[in-house]
């Protein structure tokens, strides 16, 4: 079995420049956002160009992150599962644009950083070249265009891509080379499979028409979820208290923004043990999703110092830090 | 070599395997336990340069298994008529293998062990610098198996 010794030792030291929950109340206690963007470019932030440019900022983050990742793993294959959610952003995103014609620039409709070029899906969908897309993405994109181009029901096509996503995501946990690989993917699909199955039932579908919209994944019943779901937000909650995913329960009860915040936090939870790994992927797959949650929380917290929210309000929205 | 020469020196073909086996068990694990602590280095080193002083210690602790193997291995040969002493008979040439076996083996099993055990202490260094005499202490206890069979291995081959 391949070791990653020399990447892990890389990643220790990485880990040191993660924010910490010190820096949050730092953040937390700056007067404006400026000042918390100052804050951040004296910590390294925006590539230490100095940048208070917050969008800019932050995609140099996110770029390091798996710059980083190209440098110690070479093509970073292996890190794929991390980018399959951007992949499938990016075929919703290829095909809507390509029915609406909505002309707005690529960059504010496609994400950067997926297993493939958003260019390329953009492309393929628009000259309705499937074939060219990868295997598991081929026939959801063609029934979710030619089900765009006959019905015009962008919630449809919107189902069978979020359920095309959710199933690649799960196979893929099955075939991860990294047991922390499978719990991102499987903490993504349940969580998603919650959402789902929530605004499914509040736009007015049956158990019956919600179960085939979501992926199996292990100690969640689709049944049982999709039945719960018709109780609303405490409904689907009294269902998962009775899974592995109780802790999710009160956070979901209270409102949605609550739970997505406590999905981050368990998945930090769970992946917080391969701090104490040393040769494994797995370190470096926490890096990147640590890394990832960590520029989530630090965007939560910029947008809420912008429009000026009450600072409680936004730290409660603030994710767990790993570092 | 005709058998019959072979079988005249089967005593000093014993003794010499277990030469070569205290030499390249322990040997071979001391150099997976280097290397392994090298590489490890090399990660906090492209990006911490200043901790090479420390990190070349701990990197260096699982080579101590390839010079106890040496060590008894030069002993045994003192003793066996190839840097001195008298050619072994057979059984003597039998108990020299089995004196040797504990430093090969627990040198190769300890050596590996203390290298895993070095990795993970040279993350713990790159994680707090200041830790360098617990992070050198956790690997340090793996040595403690490697030296009581040396001692095994050099006791019994001197009584030999």
């Amino acid at each position: 079995m391949k070791d990653y010794i020399y990447e892990v030792a890389r990643i220790r030291v990485m880990e040191n420049g993660l924010l910490t929950g010190a820096d949050f109340e730092q953040l937390l206690a700056a007067p404006d956002r400026n000042a918390a963007l100052a804050y951040l470019a004296d910590k390294g932030w925006g590539g230490g160009a100095g940048t208070l440019d917050a969008p800019a900022m932050l995609k140099a983050e996110e770029d390091a992150a798996w710059a980083l990742m190209r440098e110690l793993l070479g093509d970073g294959r292996e890190l794929d599962i991390l980018r399959l959610t951007r992949d499938y952003h990016n075929l919703k995103a290829a095909v809507k644009d390509g029915y609406a014609a909505s002309g707005l620039p690529p960059e504010r409709l496609y994400l950067e950083g997926g297993t493939i070029p958003a260019e390329e899906i953009r492309e393929a969908v628009r000259e309705e070249h499937f074939d060219r897309l990868p295997d598991a993405m081929q026939e959801a994109a063609a029934t979710a265009w030619q089900t765009l181009s006959r019905t015009g029901d962008g919630q449809l096509c919107d189902t069978i891509l979020d359920k095309a996503a959710l199933d690649a995501l799960t196979a893929a946990a099955k075939e991860a080379p990294d047991p922390v690989l499978a719990i991102y993917a499987v903490t993504t699909a349940v969580s998603a499979d919650i959402r789902i199955a929530l605004r499914a039932a509040a736009a007015g579908k049956s158990a019956a028409e919600i179960v085939p919209m979501l992926a199996e994944v292990p100690d969640i019943n689709s049944t049982l979820l999709a039945e719960a779901a018709a109780g609303g937000r405490s409904g689907a909650a009294e269902y998962l208290r009775s899974t592995p995913y109780g802790v999710l329960a009160d956070a979901l009860s209270r409102s949605m923004s609550a739970f997505d915040c406590a999905c981050d936090n368990l998945m930090i939870e769970r992946i917080r043990p391969q701090k104490s790994e040393a040769l494994t992927l797995g370190p470096l797959a926490a890096y990147v999703i640590a890394r990832e949650t960590e520029i989530k929380s630090v965007r939560l917290l910029l947008t809420g110092l912008e429009n000026g929210l009450p600072r409680e309000q936004i730290r409660e929205s603030l994710r767990q830090c790993y570092g | 070599m005709n058998m019959g020469m072979l079988s005249d020196n089967l005593g000093i073909v014993y003794a010499l395997l277990g030469a070569a086996l205290a030499t390249f068990l322990a040997g071979s694990g001391s150099a997976i336990g280097v290397g392994m602590g090298g590489r490890a280095a090399a990660g906090v080193l492209t990006e911490k340069p200043e901790l090479f002083a420390k990190v070349l210690i701990l990197q260096l602790l699982p080579g101590t298994q390839g010079i106890y193997g040496l060590l008894v291995a030069f002993v045994v040969l003192g003793k066996i008529g190839i840097l001195g002493g008298t050619a072994p008979t057979a059984a003597e040439g039998l108990l020299f293998l089995a004196a040797c076996l504990p430093i090969g083996v627990a040198g190769l099993i300890s050596a590996i062990h203390q290298g895993k055990a070095s990795v993970a202490s040279i993350s713990l260094l790159a994680k707090r610098p200041d830790s360098f005499g617990r992070a050198m202490l956790l690997p340090a206890m793996v040595e403690t198996y490697a030296i009581l069979a040396l001692l095994v291995s050099l006791l019994t081959v001197a009584r030999l």
